[in-house]
């Protein structure tokens, strides 16, 4: 059954296209240990971007760079919102998440002891305004507030086929679903950029399916901008349009599944030195 | 037998009560709450008024501690904030007991936003004894800045009078005490069921994925110690109303203690649990002394070991309940309701 959404999952103002973010060689070290060497990329509105890597590659620290979890020693991370153009580096997580920045995590962050409902409720915090005494007295205008995001947050349920769990608490739901849970959480958010960090990790192939389509339609229906991390290969290669590799903390490559395919510096990565001749469909790229 | 609860409303589903029989159940409360002060003599409407103020100030360390996760061992000291705020209020400045008792109110959740600021940074024990040391701090204060506080000797403060009725009587407190429980209780459930309520709820769940969805965490942590302190000095002023009496000594370690056993019998994280708490454990030792001295003239040697069973009654209940119930009162009765609900097909 087709549905019509009557909200769009989407806030950003920018077309199709366009520069929407920015990280300009970032440098991130902890202690004597150096996570990312001068990493440069660009996404650019409404395209799928993957980014790759083994593990230890500083995937999840380039993510956590720009939702703020960790500020980079040097480099700029710079985000368009099409209004104006912020440099996100220093800004705290929260700040950077009410320009419209959403993430998932590789563990599941969810809260717990809410049900399914308050997690994606939870998840739309940056657009509630009312006041915290209006909020207790809850009359008019916070209460109507409460029920339009409570309507709102039911078009994400019917997006990722949650309803028969919406009143369950999380911390009791299986990992496949807690894991679409948590993409819901981020999508209250109405982000304009939203970072996935490995959403199909630990999941049979069809749930891959299920999580791959409901990537697909956040795209495509609503626009959304996606940054995906993710090892399954024939997942990325068939959903992204365009892909970053990263290896100890540098980027190898970039550019489009059939470019990457193609890169030299990839195969090296992924396959060593001595087979850098070797077929890539021994790597199932 | 139902089968599930369907709503056709947003607003509906959004309510505080869902069923018939919750509604039903509330009104029958309501109904025995407002004829008990008409049948009880004064030693019950006593126990009544302190059930009452109880639940306010557990009401109040619930939001800290049950809901938001930032353990509190500071409750007895922000109690005292709003007890002498509201004596030196009345008795220096002359004010009406009511206006004392909002500023009181106020005054406790600036201090206890202040003492929370160390929570951005410390949690769990680390916090617990950080809130340890605000209570010795706030209890120092009162008893060694003599020209405001008196010192260690007692405060009295007038009678609280509206329309000149005497509020402080068993009776008029009844209604004054048990209408502010209404209205605490009222106030903090619609609380969390909106972002402000998710958002303390979201920080003890999950700290991290809470400031990654855009909640500031140093703002809704010193929120939640201004909310959960405005309540907690209620509880403070109410009681400086009603003993018009106050001493350090009702507000030592021991009581943020009492109160913490209280949300955690109750239930923590729940508003009515905090109710089932504040019963529990005022009832629980005028139980227990009413049976001892019931049993005094067949068994005089009771007489004499009374108070140490009490307190050894008191440590028993809360091993029991960590080790059998640790979701509290408000699960026993959560279970209660579902055994009869799905009778006789409990499987």
């Amino acid at each position: 059954m087709q549905r019509d959404f009557r909200h769009t999952l989407n806030s950003s103002h920018l077309k199709p296209g366009d520069l929407q973010l920015k990280a300009d060689h970032v440098k991130l070290g902890f202690g004597g240990v150096t996570a990312l060497y001068d990493v440069s990329l660009s996404i650019r509105q409404s395209e799928i971007f993957a980014i790759i890597g083994p593990n230890g590659a500083g995937k999840t620290s380039l993510l956590n760079c720009i939702s703020g979890l960790y500020h980079p020693q040097q480099g700029s991370i710079t985000y368009y919102t099409g209004k104006a153009e912020h440099e996100i580096t220093r800004l705290k997580p929260y700040q950077i998440a009410s320009l419209g920045i959403a993430r998932s995590f590789q563990n599941i962050e969810l809260f717990r002891h809410m049900t399914v409902l308050e997690n994606l409720m939870a998840g739309a915090h940056v657009h509630m305004k009312t006041s915290l005494l209006s909020s207790m007295i809850y009359w008019g205008k916070a209460q109507r507030e409460q029920i339009a995001f409570r309507r709102f947050v039911e078009d994400i349920i019917d997006l990722l086929e949650i309803q028969a769990i919406r009143d369950q608490p999380v911390g009791s739901l299986a990992y496949g679903l807690q894991k679409r849970v948590e993409l819901g959480r981020a999508l209250a958010m109405k982000p304009a950029i939203l970072l996935l960090d490995e959403p199909m990790a630990g999941m049979n192939a069809e749930e891959k399916e299920d999580m791959a389509r409901f990537v697909l339609d956040v795209n495509e229906e609503h626009g959304v901008t996606i940054v995906l991390i993710e090892h399954d290969m024939g997942v990325i290669m068939d959903i992204s349009d365009r892909i970053a590799v990263l290896n100890f903390g540098q980027k190898i490559g970039d550019g489009t599944p059939d470019e990457v395919r193609q890169n030299e510096a990839v195969i090296k990565a992924y396959l060593g030195e001595d087979q850098s001749t070797a077929p890539m469909k021994m790597i199932e790229l | 037998m139902n089968s599930g609860i369907f709503h056709s409303t947003y607003k509906a589903d959004m309510g505080l009560r869902h069923t018939f029989h919750e509604k039903l159940r509330w009104v029958i409360f309501g109904i025995l709450m407002l004829v008990f002060p008409f049948f009880a003599d004064r030693y019950y409407l006593t126990l009544a008024n302190q059930i009452g103020i109880a639940t306010i100030g557990a009401i109040g360390l619930n939001i800290l501690v049950g809901y938001t996760g930032q353990i509190s061992l500071g409750q007895g000291g922000f109690m005292a904030v709003g007890a002498y705020a509201a004596a030196i209020l009345t008795i220096n400045m002359g004010m009406p007991w009511w206006a004392s008792t909002i500023i009181a109110c106020l005054v406790t959740a600036i201090v206890g936003a202040l003492f929370g600021i160390p929570s951005l940074r410390l949690k769990g024990l680390y916090l617990a004894i950080a809130t340890l040391a605000s209570q010795e701090i706030i209890l120092w204060v009162v008893t060694h800045w003599d020209a405001v506080t008196g010192g260690v000797d007692a405060l009295v403060v007038p009678a609280p009078m509206l329309f000149g009725i005497n509020m402080s009587t068993d009776f008029n407190f009844y209604w004054l005490v048990w209408a502010l429980a209404g209205v605490t209780a009222l106030l903090t459930a619609n609380l969390f069921r909106t972002h402000f309520g998710r958002a303390f709820i979201a920080i003890r769940d999950q700290d991290i994925a809470a400031e990654v969805m855009g909640i500031n965490l140093f703002k809704y942590k010193l929120l939640s110690f201004a909310t959960s302190s405005f309540f907690v000095g209620m509880a403070g002023a109410l009681t400086a109303h009603y003993r018009s009496i106050v001493t350090w000594e009702r507000f030592t370690i021991d009581v943020s203690v009492l109160y913490l056993a209280m949300i955690i019998i109750g239930g923590l994280g729940s508003v009515r649990g905090s109710f089932y708490g504040a019963a529990f454990m005022t009832l629980l030792p005028a139980i227990l002394s009413n049976v001892g001295r019931a049993l005094k003239s067949s068994l005089p040697i009771v007489d004499s070991i009374l108070p140490f069973i009490q307190q050894a009654a008191f440590g028993l209940v809360i091993i029991l309940f960590l080790v059998f119930e640790p979701e509290g009162l408000n699960k026993m009765w959560k279970n209660i309701k579902d055994y009869f609900r799905l009778w006789p097909f409990s499987y």
